[in-house]
């Protein structure tokens, strides 16, 4: 380890007066500031497509409905998938590993300030982007997986694919960014003594989540630049005219894909891992296997992506291989939901809302995982693919899974984050509205699929015995809607209750500093002996008294830049240019501007 | 109102169980015409007791691991003057014993998973029916090359005959579904995608294009006519027989002027009426026999005058980016059309099956 | 000690290293996966064109047109070499500008932007030749492979060279002194992971039938 450095006193460093106004938000590279800019604006993302989902809910209340149109529901079903994943699971996880790692690690900031930054403008550009194609009644409109040869310029003329494929990658340059930014700041960031194996749990799922990233998504730029340019230059990358294979897009889609649902659901395996013990009172039950077990989810993750494409006729071998790697998995996430057991047994129980929507998360990702397993075998999933039954499945696994993990993970680290407590009674309805309508909408789809409904048909016929299940599910999409407001609700109320700084008397960093922390974090960085150092603090020294704010003077924070959200303007002018005819003009223009953001930005003056 | 909770958790833990319980329940395939759970032909009575061995399993790990959860919950719920937490770390023996068991459980599934992987990849001995099956947006095409015959949306087998469905695309990918008998699989250009199975009782089978291919995914639909030997071989018989469309009665007016108005306007351009050696290169579905089939607009719509009418005022209205335009026909000219289409007709649905949708 | 130029106070790290170079590590593993997924897209697609010009066989077309097998081994091979020597010349710039031998240092990142600019010229010079032979970049699988795989290395061959371009004049104008040698160090990592993507595609590409 390297030794101390001292830390001079710095011209910039005085009373730490939070700067406010628009222009530090915008200039802003403080890791907190980003996390609340990803946690506002994606939380606004998946409120759109929420309603996305409603919208696609009442056209299928009911059979041979004429609510949307055929074009209407195929853009809604497209976009609510995109959107959800990419602009609202992804980017809320970012909000914690923003907000939270530092704190959890015992630092100051993340490793590279500005290019946090620069990570959430571009998500900011990309998302606004691909939400913009509904101003021109040309949203996506050919599946959030985009298959090839649907997606060619024959089969797809409009601008629809053309803006998915854009704004897709415009995402992952803000995914791959964060991704290095986040590895390198939980390897070389952390205080003394956190060895790996001290880390907190989130932090470890936060790690193998950031290395799935820097491995996966490349798969799909490759895969998005293949079928760019199939669209705008004619080459048959995917064109069987040409001699090009629409199975190739399937496979670097899904080879993206697959380790793609374990980025979703690992962060929310690290926040469950975190509720759990603390309002348990009792350690992590199994630390070393449940860091041992994530990792090879993720490893074994890279290896089953056909288990996608079953039906597609790749042959017996092909098929067996990738069943029974499919099956491997279930291994190590079974011991995780056992280890999760573990920590719950033999605990005193708090019942507060995190806890609620930690054990909810539990019980729903136990259906989820079961009907995976029913997917890995082969032929059973000839009968279950592409139907309602994979709907429920996946369902099951990001909602009951993702969804409710990272809304235990909103009351839990709210008071943190905002210096304030969300309300207990609401907070239960909340979690009560979110389990019954969730369950309602969605248990039934099991049904649907094994008795014949496809996915991702906009109508149904009558006489087929869809209609009973399909009313069921749309009344409980409403009362998933209606949790939604609950929770929007406890949140404005919250701003009366003021959160001391450890309000669930947590074992990890982050209770050790005011809430919401001041800007530099730590007057001084810690120094750890243990996980959960701040229960091992209580046991040796007992309870520790409430932080006060101090002045900050003599620490050296980073300044803010303007630089970043420069380079991803530029990025997306570039971006832009494609989706304008391939307007060189435009491109290079783009190309320019993010030249000179680099550029800028490699050359500011250090502070 | 405060619900103890004891009981709100048994309450949520009951839901599901309960949909368990309605899942083995659910299969009656008079009220799920597509159901994958009343399976009436091999390979689809093959995936269907796999499938059941694996939730059997799945509610067996579901019933036991929701309640050690649920158990865990009630006892170690915080109650004034209750226990402290103990402060355990891990147990090695408890990791390695519940890796093996799941590990256990998958050796079980996965044994007969493997088995009927490869079963179900071998054509079946014997001289099974080859139709070739080809995808379109948004309808499915069906040729007999042993017969020579040509239709569309509704596949004609003989029960306990292996059938070999030769598969692909003429545009996008689509999936051939055909729940109650053989599960399904992509299509794709340029090369064929097989899938064999032999229908064990007579029945007309729904089934839907399982990939999504477009705007009409939803409304691509067909039938599936499982019917005995000897019906079979009737309808092949004057299927074979309609090499030329069904001529029109001399005092029938109306379905001479439709037929006129059939090789006038736009529909012999794109829809061919002869089941035999239709001409090449017509991008509509065969038309021959629509005068007798169930269905039409690719199986979604029931094969009345009503609808035939709808559908001819303007395919559009019904299903928005078809290939087929609003023609912008006159009622007159609709009901001289409705008049001659029903004239086309060569084979009727065994009366075994009349009753069935 | 650890060192973290772009800021005038010296920061502290768990491992050790400099914060940047673990980061364009993790970059460059990012990058193999890139990179593999391009190169196996043109594994997928070898030898599968339905019409010439091909790599290593000559074609003659349905009209009678005939086409030599378009690939220029010697050319190439000049140019890969080239690279190759490219990546010694930065480790001694390396070596100079970490002693403070500022002619070392200009001398030696001097000829190896020499080097990359040859190879990437030798390219734009094959591109040209290619199209002008009848390959563009949709006549066929092959053309379209190639020049999207030649093409993104092609793309990363030049950000290097603006990127070590921009440190030599760093380096003329006195501003890399050895405790900010760290700058051209990352800057040589990836120069080196761009000539080891070269080494793969070159027998890839060229050299395999």
């Amino acid at each position: 380890m390297a030794t101390t450095a001292v830390e001079q006193p710095h011209p910039h460093s005085g009373a730490h007066a939070r700067a406010t106004g628009v222009w530090s938000w915008i200039t802003t590279v403080d890791h907190k500031r980003i996390g609340i800019l990803y946690g506002v604006t994606a939380f606004f993302f998946f409120l759109l497509g929420g309603l996305e989902a409603l919208l696609m809910r009442w056209q299928l209340g009911a059979p041979d409905n004429t609510f949307v149109s055929p074009d209407v529901y195929n853009q809604l079903f497209t976009m609510h998938g995109t959107t959800m994943i990419f602009l609202g699971v992804m980017p809320l996880s970012a909000m914690f590993f923003n907000f939270m790692i530092p704190l959890q690690i015992g630092a100051r900031d993340v490793a590279f300030p500005r290019l946090n930054a620069f990570s959430y403008w571009v998500f900011l550009v990309g998302g606004l982007l691909l939400n913009s194609s509904f101003l021109l009644n040309a949203a996506p409109n050919a599946g959030w997986f985009g298959y090839a040869n649907l997606t060619s310029k024959q089969f797809s003329p409009g601008l629809n694919v053309d803006f998915w494929v854009i704004g897709l990658q415009i995402l992952g340059v803000a995914s791959l960014a964060a991704a290095v930014n986040f590895f390198v700041t939980i390897v070389n960031l952390r205080c003394h003594g956190m060895r790996m194996m001290r880390m907190p749990m989130f932090v470890w799922m936060s790690l193998i989540t950031q290395v799935l990233l820097l491995l996966a998504f490349p798969v799909i730029t490759v895969a998005l630049i293949l079928l760019m340019v199939d669209r705008f230059f004619g080459t048959s990358f995917f064109i069987p005219a040409g001699g090009g294979d629409p199975v190739l897009w399937q496979h670097l889609f899904w080879i993206f894909g697959h380790p793609e649902v374990y980025i979703l659901i690992l962060p929310a395996f690290g926040i469950i891992s975190e509720i759990l013990p603390v309002f348990s009172r009792k350690p992590l039950f199994g630390y070393a296997a449940m860091v041992f077990s994530g990792a090879l989810i993720a490893f074994l993750g890279f290896g089953v992506w056909s288990h996608h494409m079953f039906a597609t006729g790749m042959g017996p071998v092909a098929d067996t291989v990738f069943g029974l790697a499919t099956m491997l998995i279930a291994i190590p996430t079974g011991v995780k939901i056992f280890n999760w057991i573990g920590t719950v047994w033999g605990g005193s129980l708090r019942l507060k809302t995190p806890m609620y929507f930690a054990l909810g998360f539990i019980a729903m990702f136990i259906i989820g995982g079961l009907s995976g397993i029913m997917h890995s075998v082969p032929p059973a999933d000839l009968q279950q693919t592409d139907t309602y039954f994979v709907v429920a499945h996946f369902h099951y696994v990001l909602f009951g899974g993702s969804v409710l993990a990272l809304l235990g993970g909103a009351y839990y680290w709210f008071p943190k984050m905002f210096g304030r407590v969300l309300g207990e009674g609401l907070g239960k309805l909340h979690f009560w509205l979110t389990f019954i309508g969730m369950n309602l909408t969605f248990f039934p789809m099991h049904f649907l699929g094994l008795n014949g409904m496809p996915r991702r048909v906009y109508t149904y016929p009558e006489g087929l015995g869809f209609e009973l299940w399909n009313r069921i599910e749309t009344a409980g999409s409403l009362v998933l809607g209606a949790s939604f407001l609950v929770f929007i609700y406890n949140i404005i109320r919250s701003r009366h209750h003021i959160a001391p700084a450890d309000p669930w008397e947590g074992g990890t960093l982050e209770w050790s500093i005011p809430s919401p922390p001041q800007e530099f974090n730590f007057p001084a960085l810690p120094t750890v002996y243990s996980r959960d150092p701040l229960w091992e603090q209580r046991r040796t020294h007992g309870a520790a008294p409430e932080p006060t704010r101090v002045s900050g003077q003599g620490i050296h924070l980073p300044n803010p830049s303007f630089w970043p959200i420069v380079t991803a303007l530029g990025i997306a002018v570039f971006f832009v240019g494609f989706l304008l005819g391939v307007n060189l003009w435009v491109i290079l223009a783009g190309g320019g501007i993010t030249a000179l953001g680099i550029f800028s930005w490699a050359f500011e003056p250090a502070g | 109102m405060r619900i103890p909770p004891a009981a709100r958790r048994r309450l949520g833990r009951l839901a599901p169980l309960l949909g368990l319980v309605l899942l083995v329940l659910a299969g009656c395939a008079e009220n799920y015409p597509q159901t994958t759970l009343a399976p009436k032909g091999d390979f689809a009575r093959a995936v269907d007791t796999l499938f059941r061995s694996t939730v059997w399993w799945a509610a067996g790990v579901f019933v036991l691991v929701e309640g050690v959860l649920l158990f865990a919950i009630f006892k170690y719920r915080e109650r004034p003057g209750g226990p402290e937490a103990s402060q355990f770390h891990g147990n090695a023996l408890l990791e390695v014993i519940w890796t093996i068991i799941p590990a256990t459980i998958l050796v079980f599934i996965a044994i007969p998973t493997v088995r009927t992987i490869f079963r179900t990849a071998e054509p079946p001995p014997g001289d099974p029916l080859v139709i070739e099956v080809i995808g379109h947006q948004w309808w499915w095409e069906f040729r007999y090359p042993e017969f020579n015959i040509t239709t569309a949306s509704e596949m004609y087998v003989p029960v306990g005959r292996p059938v070999d469905l030769r598969m692909r695309t003429a545009d996008v990918l689509h999936s051939f579904w055909i729940p109650q008998l053989a599960a399904k699989r992509d299509v794709f250009y340029g090369r064929d995608n097989r899938l064999w199975f032999t229908a064990e009782e007579a029945g007309v089978f729904s089934g839907q294009c399982a990939e999504f291919c477009g705007i009409q995914h939803g409304r691509m639909a067909h039938r599936v006519i499982a019917a005995a030997p000897a019906d079979f071989d009737a309808w092949v018989a004057r299927m074979s027989a309609a090499s030329a469309p069904v001529p029109v009665f001399d005092g029938d007016s109306l379905a001479l002027a439709g037929q006129a108005l059939f090789a006038t306007r736009a529909c012999v351009g794109c829809h061919a009426l002869r089941a035999v050696d239709p001409p090449p290169g017509l991008v509509g579905p065969n038309l021959a026999n629509i005068g007798g089939r169930l269905t039409i607009a690719a199986g979604s719509l029931p094969n009345t005058d009503a609808n035939l009418a709808r559908w001819l005022r303007n395919p559009q209205e019904y299903k928005q980016g078809v290939l087929m335009p609003n023609l912008g026909l006159s009622e007159d000219d609709i009901r001289a059309l409705v008049a001659y289409l029903r004239t086309q007709r060569v084979a009727t649905l065994p009366p075994a099956l009349a009753a069935t949708p | 000690m650890s060192h973290d130029s772009a800021h005038a106070i010296p920061i502290e790290t768990t491992t050790g290293l400099d914060s940047r170079k673990l980061a364009i590590w993790a970059f460059i593993g990012s990058e193999c996966l890139f990179f593999a997924s391009l190169i196996s897209t043109y594994l997928v697609y070898k030898g599968k064109s339905l019409v010439g010009p091909f790599p290593h066989e000559a074609w003659t077309s349905p009209t009678g047109q005939e086409f030599e097998p378009i690939l220029q081994i010697p050319l190439v091979t000049t140019g890969t070499a080239l690279l190759l020597f490219s990546s010694f010349f930065v480790v001694m710039a390396l070596a100079g500008a970490q002693r403070g031998d500022r002619r070392a240092l200009l001398g030696w990142l001097g000829a190896t932007i020499f080097c990359g600019v040859f190879f990437v010229g030798m390219q734009v010079y094959e591109f040209y030749h290619f199209v002008h032979e009848g390959l563009g970049y949709t006549t066929n699988l092959f053309g379209s492979t190639f020049y999207t795989l030649t093409g993104f290395h092609g793309t990363h061959v030049t950000i290097g060279l603006i990127w070590l371009l921009t440190i030599w004049i760093l380096g003329l104008r006195g501003k890399l002194p050895p405790d900010k040698s760290l700058n051209l160090e990352i800057a040589a990592l990836y120069w080196h992971f761009v000539d080891v993507v070269w080494i793969v595609i070159f027998p890839v590409v060229y050299l395999m039938r």
